[in-house]
């Protein structure tokens, strides 16, 4: 537990820490859609999970200013669980449940248009691959090879099958 | 002219379309198209963490094979693959730790520094055949055919390895042109076709699947050129559903751009393989005098 008056990073800013013991954002968690107010302070802050999906990604995730832009360009932000947006700022925040609950960087096709358009510069489809990869390394899969239907496998092309298994298996 | 070329696994099985018509439109404008030896699937993507290099390997391998079997270039036909191979190459010339790493794995190969340049079939076209050669090859010109370019992702993204400078976009056009077609262009040529989640989020896919198959119908395309053959699943084979969903007011017929080079080449069907198209490609083109017909549908 930080003294009240140490010095928190989050979302780009430095906040005093007793601000963050308050409940600040309405966020909407978990795509539910509505607004529910959350707590966030240094109890809840995965400080770790900032630094892995950090390290993975090589992106730094503090700069992300909320502009919603990578949604906007985002293919498959209308099936999205959570938009990409509230992800960097749950990401920020260290809401490691909440990022690793969603389904959205699952339902990522890794295409890089949030990251072409960016105006902060930030490669999200790294970010989105660093927070796959933090629960697909729990040995987690979201799609089992062997379930496919033969069928399907007949149909689609080889690179169709390999990207989809590169990315959503473990 | 020899020139060393990458097929990947997908044109040797469910795009020998895409192939073929290429191979056999080199044959025709006297360029030797070398398929390199002992190559190996490419890995279709990029990994993209930061501690994931293992998956580097098996597309630094092919580009050892180029380098090995004395190619400073390596031609790639699939989208995919052209992306895969390309930035594993930058990664290869530009980081030097992971460069260490990798070549240091691979002991058993020679060392690589990203001496061979991978480069996309379309800018061969370009910069090595020329527009102007091409023109003059053309026996049977598209005759203004109204053609719409998808590029989808993976030519154009990221910026480090698009086959054309940002806000390019004019390479297709440019060989649509040369073939003798009108390029139409339309808002979604770059938008992501859903790509490998048609197999995970099908939903989600469909959607901009229709969207780009509208956007494309709606600027006036008679046909659709791409090439990608996860591209070509998603944008033609789903048309029936979508049509029959609703998505889509009505189907547009897909081509490999190889396909449409082949018949502009005055090539027979053989070359241009378009039995292995969705209904209705082959009788688009037929209703406009292309001879693009053999015997039976495979
Ligand atoms: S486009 Fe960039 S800055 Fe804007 S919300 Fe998305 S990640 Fe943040
Ligand atoms: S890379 Fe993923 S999050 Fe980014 S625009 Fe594409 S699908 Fe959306």
């Amino acid at each position: 537990m930080l003294p009240e008056t140490a010095p928190v990073r989050a979302c780009g800013l430095v906040y005093p820490a007793r601000a963050l013991t308050e409940p600040l954002c309405f966020l909407n968690v978990k795509g539910k859609r509505k607004n529910m107010p959350i707590e966030i302070s240094e109890k809840t802050i995965k400080h770790e999970f900032i630094e892995k999906v950090s390290q993975l990604s090589g992106q730094d995730i503090f700069k992300c200013f909320q502009c919603g832009t990578c949604g906007g360009a985002c293919p498959m932000s209308g099936q999205m669980e959570t938009l990409p947006r509230r992800i960097m700022r749950m990401a920020q925040l260290g809401m490691e449940e909440n990022v690793s609950g969603s389904e959205t960087s699952f339902t990522c096709a890794s295409c890089h248009t949030c990251s072409a358009n960016c105006p902060r510069g930030i490669d999200l489809a790294r970010v989105m691959e660093a927070v796959r990869l933090l629960t697909l390394r729990k040995n987690v899969n979201k799609i089992n090879p062997s379930k496919v239907p033969a069928e399907t496998v007949r149909e689609l092309p080889q690179i169709a099958l390999v990207s989809c298994f590169r990315k959503l298996t473990s | 002219m020899k020139v060393s070329y990458y097929p990947g696994c997908t044109l040797k099985t469910k795009a020998k379309n895409l192939e073929d018509a290429a191979v056999s439109s080199m044959a025709a404008l006297g360029v030797d198209f070398q398929e390199l030896q002992r190559w190996n699937c490419c890995g279709a993507v990029h990994s993209l963490a930061d501690d994931d290099l293992i998956h580097h390997v098996a597309p630094v391998r092919d580009l050892v094979r180029a380098m090995d079997q004395g190619s400073r270039q390596v031609v790639t036909l699939c989208s995919m693959c052209y992306n895969t191979l390309a930035r594993a190459n930058l990664l290869m010339r530009n980081d030097e730790v992971k460069r260490k790493t990798i070549n240091d794995f691979m002991s058993e190969e020679t060392d690589y520094h990203g001496e061979v340049e991978v480069v996309h079939f379309l800018n061969f076209l370009r910069d090595t055949v020329g527009w102007d050669t091409l023109r003059s090859r053309v026996k049977a010109s598209l005759n203004g055919m109204k053609v719409a370019s998808y590029y989808g992702c993976t030519l154009v993204r990221p910026a480090d390895v698009a086959i054309e400078p940002a806000g390019g976009g004019k390479v297709m056009n440019e060989f649509i042109d040369a073939l003798g077609g009108s390029p139409v262009d339309f808002a979604a040529s770059t938008v992501c076709c859903g790509s490998y989640q048609i197999l995970a989020h099908p939903e989600a896919a469909l959607e901009v699947i229709g969207r780009i198959i509208e956007s494309a119908s709606s600027a006036g395309a008679e046909a659709l050129i791409l090439s990608c053959p996860l591209c070509e699943y998603n944008l033609a084979k789903k048309q029936a559903e979508l049509v029959s969903s609703g998505k889509i007011s009505k189907k547009l017929p897909v081509y490999y751009f190889t396909q449409l080079l082949a018949i502009a080449l005055g090539l027979g069907p053989e070359a241009s393989r378009l039995d292995l198209n969705e209904a209705g490609s082959v009788e688009f083109l037929k209703a406009k005098n292309f001879p693009v017909e053999s015997g039976a549908r495979a």
